[in-house]
């Protein structure tokens, strides 16, 4: 078992792997995403109370979630890196910042885009775009740590310790804002509601979060080959393979 | 007497310091009653070799054992029995040489200040033990930090470049001071580029 | 003396040495009183801004005043963040005080408690002063010190993370806000409604526990963090 752990951590390996996985997870996104955009902006029925405008959800929720769970992996790949010392693991969370960053930029607006019908304006400091803006911030300090090191390996470090405080610190920040936020907001003002979800307005929702979790996988495979080619550039595999 | 290991080993340890690899494969032994010099040209890793055999810098490959033990699972223990001397002297330009030591000693060992001044009054800066170090010449600082070296009452010794501010006095200083140290089985890895006048127990190790 | 035997670690007890870090710094610090000083001109100033930008009504600058305190408080205790672990590093102290024996953690926790004692501490001092400029009625300056107290405890801590990442960045000093601030926006928020509340009428209680578990959290966990960062700058 532990040499499929420690093959993980080889250059060439993953090199060779990301690119053999790309193009199963772009199909399974494409395919995946049609599908929930179809189900969800045609099938699903409107929303009783929200009519049409609540469709945006199905674009919203999977990159808010995303957002997260980018966010999460770059924490956990960071902790395996700074722990097991593996520099793929290191590659790995550089390969899915800006990804993350990206996801949590789309949940905003399509939070504030939703937010127009709902609330008039098109921001209202609403506890979970709060949160997510928080988020934001997180992701812009772990990435404009890591290259202000001369060293990368040490930069790498930095922002791998950064990112697990970082990961530590988001269900208090999250819950800090829900109580900041129902200290402030009077009753007046409507949330953006979770609609209550028959299955014919779930099962786009989850193939959406099917879709974007494979285009993450299909970005970040892309990514860490990337990754991989610059930080190994020294060795004589990756002359190689750029010369084949 | 025990058939024990005894001393610091440093076994074919790699570095790379961005795209530069610093060390490839260096390995030394030092017993007691040694001296080691580690000599090369600039920029081959004299002090990252340094701060590897202390600890502070973990290598790429190879490791560093003190008595048989690999000083990852030593390290409080290692660290208290070695005092490492680097290019900054370390100290505080607000506090008095006296102070200074008394802060850097103390963490070790409980040390009072009559040995403190003792220490400072064989590196020849007593005069000096109650000025603020920001008013201090270069050599002079160079000098108290030989009275913190002295002062750790550590076997081992880590210099890195101790002659550097010294005049000729100075250098003698140092060169005593090692004598002793290794004739008292103490043991000295020192980084320098001027051969140290020490017959006998002295050893070179040239990086490339 | 024998060099080569396998000692048990240093003589001096952690508690002692933890003592003679702070010693040390609080030693440092009065040698240096304009590094202490200006810090709390910063909160002043900055306190002064707001009414300056904003209006002189003094009815809105009471709704206001507790998170214009506490923003200031905050802006100013990362100022003085800068100087927890600079010197140290650019010296070489830092090297010895990791070389010492003693645990990274033991060390890195005395010197942030000292620097809170001189920084965040003053801070609580000073805001007697910037609360009755802002209109805060005096019946609850307890909460507010208090609130002010917990909060740049844990800003200390939690800033020392920061600063101990940065060290060895040049010009670091926008980075370490940008990395704190977003981690101290709980601090913000339940140090400013303990505070609001209390002017409010209502019960600060819930506030100032949930700001005094979150001290305590971080209490507990930022030292390891920071010494941790200390060790990445240090190689």
């Amino acid at each position: 078992m532990w040499t499929w752990f420690y093959r993980l951590a080889s250059p060439p390996y993953v090199y060779r792997s990301a690119a053999a996985l790309t193009p199963w997870f772009m199909t399974v996104a494409a395919i995946a995403i049609v599908c929930g955009l179809v189900g969800g902006l045609g099938w699903a029925p409107p929303d009783y109370q929200q009519g049409d405008a609540f469709r945006i959800i199905y674009v919203h929720v999977p990159s808010a979630y995303m957002s997260l769970f980018c966010y999460t992996t770059m924490a956990v790949a960071g902790a395996i890196g700074l722990i097991w010392r593996i520099k793929m693991a290191y590659a790995l969370a550089a390969a899915t910042a800006p990804v993350g960053a990206s996801f949590t930029v789309l949940a905003l607006i399509t939070g504030s885009l939703w937010g127009k019908p709902m609330w008039g304006t098109y921001w209202a400091w609403d506890p979970r775009l709060t949160s997510e803006l928080i988020l934001l911030f997180l992701y812009a300090g772990v990435m404009s740590l890591r290259p202000a090191f001369e060293d990368p390996a040490r930069g790498d470090r930095a922002a791998a310790l950064l990112a697990i405080v970082g990961v530590v610190n988001v269900p208090i920040i999250h819950y800090s804002v829900l109580w900041w936020n129902s200290l402030h907001q009077g009753a007046t003002i409507a949330k953006i509601g979770k609609p209550s979800m028959p299955a014919s307005m779930l099962w786009p929702l989850l193939m959406m979060l099917l879709g974007f979790m494979c285009f993450y996988g299909a970005v970040v495979c892309m990514r860490l080959r990337g990754e991989v080619l610059n930080r190994e550039r020294q060795s004589a595999w990756v002359r190689e393979a750029i010369k084949s | 007497m025990d058939s024990a290991p005894q001393g610091l080993t440093v076994e074919k340890i790699h570095v790379w310091r961005g795209d530069r690899h610093v060390l490839k494969g260096v390995s030394l032994a030092l017993c007691p009653g040694e001296l080691l010099q580690v000599a090369g040209p600039n920029g081959t890793g004299k002090t990252t070799l340094l701060r590897v055999a202390c600890g502070l810098l973990r290598p790429e490959q190879g490791r560093v054992t003190w008595c048989g033990r690999p000083i990852s699972g030593i390290r409080p223990q290692y660290q208290s029995a070695l005092v490492y001397a680097a290019h900054e002297p370390a100290l505080k330009g607000d506090l008095t040489p006296l102070e200074n030591l008394r802060y850097l000693v103390g963490l070790k060992r409980s040390v009072t200040t009559a040995e403190l001044e003792a220490a400072l009054e064989r590196t020849g800066v007593a005069a000096c033990a109650q000025l603020p170090v920001r008013v201090l010449s270069a050599g002079q600082r160079r000098r108290v930090a030989l009275a913190r070296v002295l002062a750790m009452r550590s076997g081992l010794w880590m210099l890195d470049e101790p002659f550097t501010n010294l005049d000729a006095s100075g250098s003698a200083l140092v060169t005593d001071l090692l004598r002793e140290h290794v004739s008292a089985t103490g043991m000295a890895l020192v980084v320098a580029h001027h051969d140290i006048a020490l017959s006998g127990r002295l050893r070179r190790l040239e990086l490339q | 003396m024998s060099a080569a035997e396998l000692a048990g670690g240093p003589e001096v007890s952690a508690m002692r040495a933890m003592a003679l870090v702070v010693r040390r710094e609080l030693r440092l610090s009065f040698r240096r009183p304009e590094q202490v000083l200006q810090p709390l001109v910063f909160f002043l100033i900055v306190t002064t801004l707001f009414p300056l930008g904003l209006s002189l009504q003094l009815s809105l600058l009471r709704d206001m005043a507790p998170g214009v305190l506490w923003v200031a408080a905050l802006l100013s205790s990362l100022l003085s963040l800068d100087s927890l672990f600079k010197s140290d590093a650019d010296d070489g102290t830092l090297d010895q005080l990791a070389l010492s024996g003693q645990s990274l953690t033991a060390i890195v926790i005395a010197k942030t408690a000292a620097h809170w004692l001189v920084s965040g501490a003053a801070l609580v001092l000073v805001s007697p002063l910037v609360g009755i400029a802002l209109g805060i009625p005096v019946a609850i300056f307890p909460t507010m010190l208090g609130s002010l107290a917990l909060g740049t405890l844990s800003l200390s801590w939690l800033g020392a993370i920061g600063a101990g990442l940065t060290v060895g960045v040049k010009r670091g000093n926008v980075l370490v806000s940008l990395i704190v601030l977003p981690l101290a926006m709980p601090l913000l928020i339940f140090g400013a409604g303990a505070t609001d509340r209390a002017a409010s009428g209502i019960s600060s209680a819930g506030a100032l526990y949930l700001l005094g578990s979150l001290c305590v959290f971080t209490c507990t966990l930022a030292p390891f963090a920071t010494a941790a960062a200390l060790r990445i700058t240090l190689e």
